[in-house]
């Protein structure tokens, strides 16, 4: 057994360099390649009745169903809705946190006093305090935005403080010796050195903001894409509901793509960022 | 135009007036346990380099930060000018800033980036003007680091085992450079090292720190440039390193 083994490897190894050269283009194919069938068997499985459509719509059907709910405007007045909700909601979510995080980074005082029930409240599940939410704010925009800003202040407040507090104290040090003011290494020392630690809470923020504007719209609503989805149950329409799904997954990747954009324009000092940006 | 930083006892006035930095009477200890500075008096002139040897924990970096004004006088006084500078073992740029922003960290004047790019091909670096930190090697860092120091016309610079990080080849390069720079600044220089050969090369003055007491001060009466073959080196050589309590050489 052990004979096998160590007669196979030393091919493998003189391979091993030309290998790898076109081993990245191939890794493309393959990564592509398994979900592209996935959708194929999907169509297929729909198109000779092995999955009922009542169940779950053919991917041409989703297709053609999204393209009539964009011609009959449904679609685009929904998504404009839904991506003002979360907008707003970030918007406040990042001055909120923004803000906290300040105080609680920048002063012994302030953490005491803005730290410990920050993550009290954190442990709640946000999602949980939607009955009370209906309750304070009724039914309209305010409990949906509410929701989405209550979510997604906590990654940013939690790492932009982790990033002011993990500023190396040896540049501080050289802050002082260079008579800096302390409002010049708040400026110039603290503020851009948590800047990426702010931009790893902005990207979670943006993925809860998604999870919040799901739930918010599910529970009551009468305009955004997830009523649209609810609506669509009713009527046992799964191929609105897949269209709604996509539209989600699609918002998802496209919030995402612009924290990657903004992390590689503010923070091109990094030099990682110049050599790997698919990473 | 010297200040007195902290007195906390009254002393009598130092011996050396003219003197850039009067350290006297100089004591620390952290809580309980030994002074890791004693009693310490020094006296560094306008102009003067003096290098400060000694073991780890001999209290060369307590000197030094306490002259950098990071460490609180407690107990003695120290006397400094306002214009200091501090280059530490590490460059400690922003990585955030291009080389030249660095460089003039915390100055004004609209004339801010020609006052960079002046210093910065002073110290070999006029090509990295507006490099990002990171992209540096060490030697490159450790000039920007100089450049910054400079750029603020010290009186006082105190140099923290600059070029302990930096490779052989390196190092033999920045010594020749800081002791270029000195000898058209002509600032009172402290340079703490554990290089008992780069203190020869450099200073006007050795002194040998030993639980927080000076054990040797010897002045190096050499002129520059110094070579290794010079029969006084061997001989101070020889001093230092017993002072410092290695005897092989």
């Amino acid at each position: 057994m052990s004979g096998t083994l160590i007669r196979t490897a030393s091919p493998v190894a003189v391979r091993a360099v030309p290998r790898s050269a076109w081993r990245p283009r191939l890794g493309i194919l393959t990564r592509y390649a398994s979900p592209f069938l996935l959708v194929l068997f999907w169509q297929a499985a729909c198109s000779v009745g092995l999955l009922s459509t009542r169940l779950v719509a053919s991917p041409a059907q989703i297709v053609a169903t999204g393209w009539a709910l964009t011609r009959d405007g449904t679609l685009p007045t929904n998504l404009a809705v839904s991506l003002a909700r979360a907008g707003f909601g970030l918007g406040i979510a990042f001055v909120a946190g923004v803000s906290l995080a300040l105080v609680s980074g920048l002063s012994r005082l302030g953490e005491d006093i803005v730290d410990a029930p920050l993550q009290i409240l954190r442990t709640l599940p946000a999602l949980a305090l939607v009955p009370l939410f209906i309750l304070w704010f009724g039914i309209g925009e305010t409990p949906k935005i509410a929701l989405v800003a209550l979510g997604s202040s906590f990654p940013i407040y939690l790492n932009l403080h982790k990033g002011i507090r993990s500023i190396d104290p040896k540049l501080l040090e050289m802050a002082r010796t260079l008579g800096l003011s302390r409002a010049r290494t708040i400026r110039d020392v603290i503020l851009p050195g948590a800047l990426p630690d702010l931009l790893v809470g902005l990207r979670f923020a943006v993925g809860i903001s998604w999870l919040m504007l799901v739930v918010a719209e599910q529970v009551n609503a009468d305009s955004g894409i997830g009523h649209m989805m609810m609506d669509a149950e009713d009527f046992l329409r799964t191929d609105i509901i897949l269209v709604g799904l996509v539209i989600y997954g699609l918002l998802g990747l496209a919030s995402d793509q612009i924290v990657r954009f903004l992390e590689n324009t503010l923070l091109s000092w990094r030099p990682s960022h110049r050599i790997g940006r698919s990473t | 135009m010297n200040t007195v930083v902290q007195v906390t006892q009254e002393v009598p006035a130092p011996a050396r007036d003219d003197a850039a930095v009067v350290v006297h009477g100089l004591t620390r200890r952290f809580g309980d346990g030994p002074a890791v500075l004693d009693r310490l008096d020094l006296a560094i002139a306008p102009g003067e380099f003096v290098a400060l040897l000694g073991h780890s924990g001999s209290g060369k970096s307590t000197l030094l930060r306490t002259l950098a004004g990071l460490d609180p006088v407690t107990e003695g006084s120290v006397v400094r000018p306002r214009e200091v500078s501090v280059v530490f073992q590490e460059s400690r740029l922003l990585p955030w800033k291009r080389v030249w922003q660095n460089t003039v960290l915390g100055q004004d004047g609209a004339d801010r980036r020609d006052r960079a790019v002046a210093v910065l091909e002073e110290v070999g670096l006029g090509h990295r003007v507006d490099a990002w930190p990171l992209t540096l090697s060490g030697g490159e860092a450790q000039r920007a680091a100089l450049a910054r120091a400079l750029v603020r016309e010290p009186a006082f610079l105190m140099l923290d085992e600059p070029f302990a990080a930096l490779d052989a080849l390196t190092r033999l390069k920045m010594q020749r450079l800081v002791s270029d720079l000195w000898i058209r600044h002509r600032c009172a220089v402290l340079l703490v090292t554990h290089d008992v050969d780069e203190a020869l090369l450099l200073a006007d003055r050795a002194v040998v720190l030993e639980r927080g007491r000076i054990r040797t001060d010897v002045p190096i009466p050499m002129d520059r440039p110094r070579r290794h073959a010079d029969p006084r080196f061997e001989h101070l050589r020889g001093i230092l390193l017993e002072s410092l309590g290695v005897h092989d050489g």
